[in-house]
């Protein structure tokens, strides 16, 4: 199984999410500043570059030409370990999203998923759950008590969302009786039911709307997005956990940042959205190119990159979106809908989820 | 007071030793005393004096228990700069400038209720036409503090786009000071007994339709705040100051408003033109973060449409007092007259007299009543010159109104008092 073949094509798949991941955080911080002044009736950044866009690269050669001053009361080894535990985890989990179903080259498969494990979706909540240790040393090892808030409340809203978001998917995990996001993926697109000359595809989010809301809400939570950006809480607790960093630490946090909500935006998309599922009116344009053989095939892939992509990058903007529109809530406001209202919702839903698969519904 | 001895162990057989063979030194007792804000066994967190959410240069020191306030004590000072002090040691026209830098976000208000406390010393009489500009003027200033002040405590809250929304209203709104006096922010616009300088020609239209726009912006800012769930989660029930505690602590203005004690000096000592015109004064009943919110909103209304009539009603005319003690005389007679500018050099290089006695005046500004008790002893300069700012009074508040709250109300709290740290320090 692990020959040329099996180390070629599995290495090109890690080089081109590598790629991917590391162009999200400047993409995304250049989205967040535009889209922010497009909200707030500003213009954002539009010197360097054509509108702006090599504003992040250089916003990236500042963070690295800056002094990398560590701050004498820090713990130094926990402090320089912080922002590399948050980024790796960040990194790794996207390895399991398939990003196109498969194509055959030389009479063998090659799937798009950098990695197809069985255990899917458990990994990505085991690996997404890493994270949390890096913000907990981070705030430790600066030796600051806002940055120690940081860390705590963001233990605490990780463990708590943690569980809401962990039995929200339950249900799709029920539906299509698999934690491997290829088969979830590949279960999306059996035709729910037929609306005229419409195929309402069997999205997730069709079966199952409560646990999207709650699995998109939770999301926020883990990403530490407002309204749910305790941990840094600007105005309340200066900066969080990463009072203490500057320089190219800081902007590790940054990319942590960014990556894991580009992973929460591809598994949402994947779990309730079909994941590479062409959008509608794909595939009447595939049709319509009239191309056959390999080149048909290799547009189809194409395409399902494009419909993915598009997905993810709707959910990025609202990621931002939401950002700049809602106030931010306080702690013991975080932790009552976590576990007053989402939790035993979650629950709800599971049971009826597994009344419907019982009765046959679903 | 509660105590709690603590048990230090033999450490080399693990063996505890009786009470009474410990060494004297190893008899700690830690006291608990509730009242101690610097009881060692909490964490204490300063809170400023360059922490982003306090305005201007405040601190506050708070014992936290988990994320609550047990105990906190706040400090102000930090930018103290000695006005009261200067302004006896600077002419009355010569202190118009101090003003500005008492609630930098209201200039005019300030310049503009110094102007009138020494004209009531005087006796000086200022003509219909700058008793309307400066009713607009002040009107125009309470918009533009109060779209700060709400503004700020969104950003404070997390909601950055409305501040943003308001802020640009605000620079519009600046946008028509600067025509009439050159400055946006530090103003200097009003005299003793007059303007600085007269509004342009058709003025009055610009202000009008800058009303009508920012009454837009104000449904919209409205529209996405006020019903917001997570709002009014934040803001409603928080930080409560109740009447009583405001009477106690003499909070006036917009945050004794919020409470439901009906005090507006427009209303109660009118002064200006404000019996000509037509306005409410919107009252809370809590006396919360939100009531205080909502009060402020209201009062941006209110204003807008006291502009409004004021534009309606201003008439052409003359900006001076025709009182020869205060009259700055004209370019024309100073350049082309001898007399004329022996008035002028005795003017600014000595100022003018003013009669003695003492006055305490007080107006309503954005925060609440702005007093300047002036005691002349006849002298070109004051004898005494003391500035009541509101913000005083609503600072020593702000430690009863957090004490068991969250940290993240504390943030709240301080935005919806509007503590002004210009008016507060002085």
């Amino acid at each position: 199984m692990m020959d040329d073949f099996w180390w070629i094509t599995t290495g090109l798949k890690v080089l081109f999410v590598l790629i991917v991941l590391l162009q999200v955080t400047p993409i995304m911080v250049w989205v967040e500043r535009r889209g922010s002044a497009l909200i707030q009736n500003r213009l954002g950044p539009n010197r360097v570059g054509p509108l702006g866009l090599i504003q992040s690269l250089a916003d990236a050669l500042k963070f690295i030409f800056k002094e990398d001053r560590v701050p004498g009361h820090a713990y130094k080894f926990y402090y320089f370990l912080a922002p590399l535990i948050s980024l790796i985890p960040a990194f790794m989990t996207f390895a399991v999203v398939p990003f196109a179903s498969s194509i055959m080259i030389d009479g063998r498969e090659v799937v798009f998923q950098a990695a197809e494990m069985n255990v899917g979706l458990l990994y990505i909540f085991a690996i997404a759950s890493l994270g949390v240790y890096g913000i907990i040393m981070a705030g430790w090892a600066s030796n600051n008590k806002y940055a120690l808030f940081g860390s705590l409340r963001s233990t605490a809203q990780m463990i708590s969302y943690e569980l809401s978001m962990g039995l929200s998917i339950v249900g799709i995990l029920m539906v299509f009786s698999s934690v491997e996001l290829g088969e979830i993926a590949r279960g999306q697109g059996e035709i729910l039911f037929q609306l005229g000359p419409f195929a309402i595809q069997k999205w997730g989010v069709f079966i199952q709307p409560v646990g999207f809301f709650i699995f998109l809400t939770s999301v926020f939570a883990e990403t530490n997005r407002l309204p749910f950006d305790l941990p840094e809480g600007e105005s309340e607790i200066v900066a969080g956990y990463h009072l203490e960093y500057g320089s190219m630490k800081m902007a590790l946090f940054f990319m942590a940042e960014y990556v894991n909500m580009f992973t929460g935006a591809a598994v949402v998309s994947t779990l309730f959205f079909g994941g590479w599922q062409m959008l509608p009116g794909m595939p009447l344009i595939l049709d319509s190119l009239g191309f056959t053989g390999m080149t048909h095939e290799w547009t189809r892939v194409l395409f399902e990159h494009l419909s993915f992509g598009m997905k993810v990058a709707f959910f990025m903007w609202l990621f931002v979106w939401v950002r700049w529109t809602l106030p931010r809530f306080r702690y013991d406001q975080l932790m009552d809908i976590g576990w007053k209202f989402m939790l035993p919702l979650s629950l709800v839903n599971i049971f009826v989820t597994g009344m419907m698969i019982y009765w046959g519904v679903l | 007071m509660n105590s709690k001895t603590v048990e230090i162990k033999d450490r080399k057989n693990m063996k505890p030793l009786d009470e009474a063979q410990w060494p004297s030194q190893f008899n700690l007792t830690v006291d608990h005393d509730p009242d101690d804000l610097w009881d060692d066994s909490r964490i204490i967190v300063n809170i400023g004096p360059t922490h982003p959410a306090m305005h201007g240069a405040l601190r506050v020191v708070a014992r936290l228990n988990g994320e609550i306030i047990e105990k906190s004590y706040s400090e102000f000072g930090y930018t103290h700069r000695a006005k009261e002090k200067l302004g006896e040691h600077r002419t009355y026209h010569q202190f118009i400038v101090y003003t500005d830098r008492l609630n930098y976000c209201s200039a005019l208000m300030n310049n503009i209720a110094y102007a009138m406390s020494v004209e009531r010393l005087m006796g000086v009489e200022v003509p219909t036409r700058a008793v309307w500009l400066r009713m607009m003027c002040m009107e125009i200033a309470r918009v533009i503090d109060h779209f700060i002040c709400i503004g700020i405590n969104a950003v404070d809250l997390g909601a950055f786009s409305y501040f943003l929304y308001g802020f640009h209203q605000r620079e519009e709104a600046y946008t028509l000071i600067e025509k009439l006096c050159g400055a946006r922010l530090t103003t200097s616009y009003a005299r003793i007994g007059g303007m600085a300088y007269d509004a342009p020609e058709g003025w009055e239209k610009e202000v009008k339709a800058w009303v009508e726009r920012t009454r837009e912006v104000i449904d919209e800012m409205n529209v996405l705040l006020t019903d917001n769930k997570i709002w009014r989660k934040r803001t409603e029930g928080v930080a409560v100051f109740d009447q009583q505690s405001c009477m106690d602590y003499s909070f006036t203005g917009p945050n004794a408003r919020a409470a439901g004690i009906d005090v507006d000096l427009r209303k109660a000592q009118p002064y200006l033109y404000y019996s000509d015109v037509e306005f409410d004064v919107p009252l809370g009943q809590n006396g919360d973060c939100f009531d205080r919110y909502m009060v402020r909103l209201e009062e941006i209304k209110q204003s807008l449409n006291i502009i409004s009539q004021c534009a309606d009603r201003i008439q052409k005319g003359p900006i001076w007092s025709e009182d020869k003690r205060v009259r700055i005389p004209d370019k024309e007679v100073v350049h082309n007259t001898m007399e004329g500018l022996i008035h002028h050099f005795k003017f600014f290089m000595t100022g003018f007299q003013v009669p003695p006695g003492e006055a305490y005046s007080a107006f309503e500004a954005t925060n609440g009543e702005l007093g300047f008790y002036i005691s002349s002893k006849g002298d070109s300069m004051a004898h005494r010159m003391r500035i009541r700012g509101p913000s005083v009074s609503h600072f020593q508040g702000l430690n009863q109104m957090i004490e068991g709250s969250y940290i993240a109300d504390l943030v709240a709290a301080l935005g919806s008092i509007n503590i002004i740290a210009g008016e507060l320090d002085r």
